[in-house]
Order: C-alpha cells, then structure tokens, then sequence
C-alpha cells in the first residue's frame, strides 16, 4: 500500500515545558499536565501511518489529544515535537519545516477538514456555494462559470441541492451546513482528508446519511481520511484502522475490527465494555 | 484667503511647506519604499495637519514633502479645480510654500494632487500625481484584524476578496463595487486605488506619471510607480466593465457644455427636472469649450 502521511513522535505542550514534561506525564499517571513546570501535555510520541485510500480512526475521551493531531496536520496549530511527512505524487513534504506560504498551498489544495463545529470552516456571511468558491478561489481557479459548476456539482453530490446553492448555511439545519462543509473540503479533490468529530451532535439518522457520504466519497474518490471520534458506532463504520488514545498518548494502535472485539488494553477494554 | 495674513515666522518659525524637514524626510523615505515594493502599504508617522483628518492630509503631507520652488501645482476634488477642498489645500499650499506656481491646467502642471479622480488628460512622465485616500487596505471589507490582513497581504491571498466580488454577480448578475475597486500592481499586491470610479482604473496601468497615494488618518502610503501593470481583480471569464455612460437606447451620453462623449460625466438635475450631464474634470471640460468645441449653453440662453 502507498503510503501518504507519515507521522512520527508528534507532540504538543502548552505553557513552557521542561525536559520531564513527556516522561511525567501521560496513561501511566493519569495526568496532562507536568507536575514540575505545570505545562499542560496535549499529545506527545504520536506515531501512525495513513495509506492512500484507507479511512485511520483516532478514538479517545474528550481532552485525550486526539483533535490537536488533526489541527496541528492540517497547520490550525504548531506542534512542539516531532515531524509529519506527507507523500504526494512523487514529493514529500516535511510538513512542519516548511514557510508559511507552502504550508498555505498544501492547506488550500491538497489538505481538507471538516470541523465539528459548522461556524470554524465555514464562513456565514458568505452563501453556500460562495464558500466553496472560497476554497476554489484559494487554489488558484479564478474562472466564475467552473467554480459555478463545480459547486453545483459538488452540492448535488452531498445532498444539499443546486437549488439552495446561493442561500447562507445559517438559514440550512445541522446537518446540511456539515454537508456544506464536507462538499467544501472536497472541492479540491485533496488526496487527504481530516474529520474532527463530524456526526457529533446530530440526530441518529442524519449521522447515518453523513456517514454514508463520507464511505460514499472514499470508495468513489479514493481519499484517505483521519477520522477523530469519541463515537464507537462511528469508528467501527468507517475506519480500517483504529487508534485509541488516552491522555495524550497512544495506548492502542490496531485493526478496528481487533481493536473492538478483543481490546488488549485495560482502558480500551473498558470503553467497549461501556459503549451502548 | 486673506491676502494681508502672513505667517506668524519670528514666532512660530515655519519652515518651507509647513513640515519640519525631518518630517519631510522621513515621508519621502516612506514614499521610495513605497515606489520600491509596487502597491505595499508603507507605514509612516502621519503628523498633526492644520486641518481635520480624513479632508486630505495623506494627500497634502506627501505634496508638501515633494514640492519645491518652480514646481507647478494643480489642486482637485472630484476632477475640479474650484471646489471646496480643492481651494482650501491650494491656498494653504500657496501660503505655505513661497515661490510655488499653481495652475488649474493639467498639462502645465509638475505636481497634482487629486481626490477622487484622475485627469482626463493623459499625464506625462514629468508628472507625478498624488491620491488622498481614505482607507488604504482593500481586504478590510473582508477581514477585521490588521495583523492577518498583513499575511493575506505577504501571501497575496485575495481569494476572500475574489469571493466576496462571486457573491456579488451571483446577487446582482455584476459586480457592484462603483469606486475604490480592488486593483492588482505588478501582479502582487491589491491595492485601494482611493475613491476614483472605475472609469479611472485603467489610468492606473502602465502609466507614465508616478502616482502616489497618502492616507492620513491611517498612516499609510503606497505607490503605482510608472509602467506598472495595474489589473483590477476579476475572475477569467467576466470582464471587468468601466461605466459607459450609454442611455437607454444604448448612445453614449456627451458633455452638455462641451460634447465631449470620452470623459467621465456627472449627472446634474436641470430646473425642469430633466438630467443633464457635464464633464467632471473642469479643467478639460474649459479647455475643450476653448478650443470651440460643444454647444456653449451661456451663449445661446
């Protein structure tokens, strides 16, 4: 399998930090936060691979690092250890070596996210097909009749509808204005993905809908995606592969299917035992 | 103004053109960043004017700092010579700077200073003109925060500003920005050209004058130098239209006092509430009714 993304002892701390940071912190003690300088240890020594075309699940309880990975691939933040490496047609990129301006391009064109939050990646005072034209307009298309057709195309394809294309997402429910968003982060074709949570908070059968969209896209598109959840349902619906986490670290790293029918892991094995 | 009036100079003690000359400096230095970077909003220390900001004093600290004696100025506001801030900025700038000649003819003129348009009359490279502007950063419309227009800037993304014009032909079938539209220097930056409309827009492209844009209140200056390309933002397949100036059976609308049908009209209500319209630079307006040209209407009523 070809690999895209390369992720090596990723990290990130908040406050000053000190050498003992990582060593004082994580499952073993239970804690974030360094008890010698007070930093606060989002994430540290986060390894993974991500394949073209396979969908990589990060699983974990609310304050475990997981989202901070998916912010700090796609640039929304800046990690403070380690390094990515992202294979693309025959290029690699050292995604945290590079200046502003590149990391910009690979944002705008190569890159997507669809955020939890609606108000984060999509701009309300624009209507729906003005922010994928946005996004378009970011990459370099600067043609007003392509960037039409695109939208229209990609708003047909999510469900949304050619028709509502000029009205803002504030006047369209929960669940459209993440398929505006999802049709946004598609509309450069990127060869990856990142989903920050993106069924939480919707009703049952619009969070199947939205799920099957996003199997939909990578079986037809080939994109593989970083899929960050807390939803057990979710992660054995989409992803091939499945990384637990728990204060910040990864304590279990797996085929999904494994990971939730035999857990090694006392903390994984109790968050199967307790999913509904 | 007040011909027996003198400058208080034993008191006060100012110097030639009102500004100290570390003042005078210190603009010119922000005037050669400007010409050096094409379109960079070059931050300066904008002094105290005797006049409110926002009435012109980006425009008049950049004149005053590049006047000198035998230079020959031309002072307008909204292409005339003879309205208020026009007169006003002139006559400071007689009282301030002995032995400068002032002309209402573009042609003649070194040095004009303008708000809100560009002469008709094509400028020469002898020439440099100076724009008072008002907001100088075009991507304000878009994004609050100074700090990250400055990387929008750097990275020359405008694509927020390109969608914001999407927005618009998808609301009104065209583009509704009627003046200070966002045009693109030497293929980098997108400056604010001032409140010209966008008749003047292509007098920014390659011309042969140096033009200079101060904005007081915000402390900025920017420059077009000569024979730069200026484009104005659009997408590929919509071009960008000038006002044309057509009535309603399609005939382009000519000068009511001198008939010129090339130059940028203003519209006025005659007394039997029907519109009329008139050439917006006086000065070319003059000079053609000079010539002979048009149907001079103080003649024939």
């Amino acid at each position: 399998m070809r690999k895209v993304l390369q992720v090596s002892n990723l990290g990130k701390i908040h406050g000053n930090g000190c050498p003992r940071c990582v060593a004082s912190t994580g499952p073993d003690v239970g804690s974030n936060i360094c008890p010698h300088c007070q930093s606060v240890v989002a994430n540290a020594a986060i390894s993974f691979d991500l394949h073209a075309g396979e969908i990589l699940g990060i699983m974990g309880e609310s304050g475990s690092g997981k989202s901070t990975i998916v912010k700090m691939l796609f640039f929304d933040e800046d990690p403070s250890l380690g390094e990515a490496i992202f294979y693309d047609n025959g290029h690699q990129w050292n995604l945290f070596s590079l200046n502003a301006a590149q990391q910009r391009r690979l944002r705008n064109h190569r890159f997507g996210i669809v955020y939890q939050n609606p108000h984060l990646g999509l701009n309300f005072n624009f209507s729906a097909g003005g922010n994928i034209a946005e996004r378009l307009l970011m990459s370099d298309l600067t043609h007003y009749g392509q960037i039409r057709e695109r939208a229209r195309d990609l708003l047909t394809r999510t469900e949304v509808g050619s028709e509502r294309m000029d009205e803002s997402p504030k006047k369209f429910s929960g669940g459209m204005q993440q398929r505006v968003q999802i049709a946004k982060a598609l509309s450069t074709s990127p060869p990856v993905l990142f989903l920050d949570e993106v069924t939480t908070g919707l009703d049952l059968s619009v969070q199947a809908r939205i799920l099957d969209l996003i199997l939909e896209i990578q079986q037809e598109l080939g994109t593989a995606m970083i899929a960050v959840t807390h939803d057990l349902g979710v992660i054995r619906l989409l992803a091939d592969r499945t990384i637990v986490m728990k204060n910040g670290r990864i304590i279990e790293a797996g085929l999904t299917d494994q990971i939730l029918e035999d857990p090694q892991h006392a903390y994984t094995q109790q968050l199967v035992a307790s999913a509904l | 103004m007040n011909p027996s009036y003198e400058l208080p100079r034993d008191e006060a003690g100012y110097s030639f053109g009102f500004l100290d000359e570390y003042a005078k400096r210190e603009v010119r230095r922000a005037i050669l960043k400007a010409i050096c970077i094409p379109g960079y909003q070059t931050p300066y220390a904008s002094r105290e004017m005797p006049m409110g900001r926002g009435f012109g004093t980006g425009g008049l600290q950049l004149t005053l700092s590049l006047i000198g004696r035998g230079e020959c100025l031309k002072v307008i506001d909204q292409g005339a010579d003879d309205s208020v801030n026009a007169v006003n900025l002139r006559q400071f700038i007689e009282l301030t700077c002995p032995g400068v000649d002032t002309t209402e003819h573009t042609g003649e003129a070194t040095l004009i200073q303008s708000r809100h348009r560009i002469p008709e009359q094509p400028l020469n490279s002898a020439q440099v003109l100076v724009l008072q502007v008002p907001y100088p950063d075009p991507l304000v419309v878009v994004e609050a925060s100074e700090a990250k227009r400055k990387i929008m800037h750097g990275e020359g993304d405008y694509s927020r500003l390109l969608t914001k014009l999407y927005e618009d032909i998808v609301r009104f079938a065209e583009i509704t920005i009627s003046h200070r539209y966002p045009t693109r220097i030497n293929g980098h930056y997108v400056l604010d050209p001032s409140p010209i409309p966008r008749f003047d827009i292509a007098k920014l492209d390659h011309s042969p004058a140096l033009i200079l844009f101060g904005a007081g209140r915000e402390k900025k200056i920017y420059a077009v130098p000569p024979h730069t390309r200026a484009e104005p933002l659009v997408f590929d397949d919509i071009p960008f239209r000038a006002e044309d100036f057509n009535d309603a059976q399609g005939q382009r609308r000519a000068c009511q006092r001198c008939g010129a049908s090339d130059s940028f009209l203003d519209e006025f209500s005659s007394a039997n509430g029907t519109a009329t319209f008139q050439c917006s630079d006086s000065d070319y307006c003059n000079q053609r009714v000079a010539a002979g040209n048009g149907v001079s209407c103080e003649v024939t009523s």
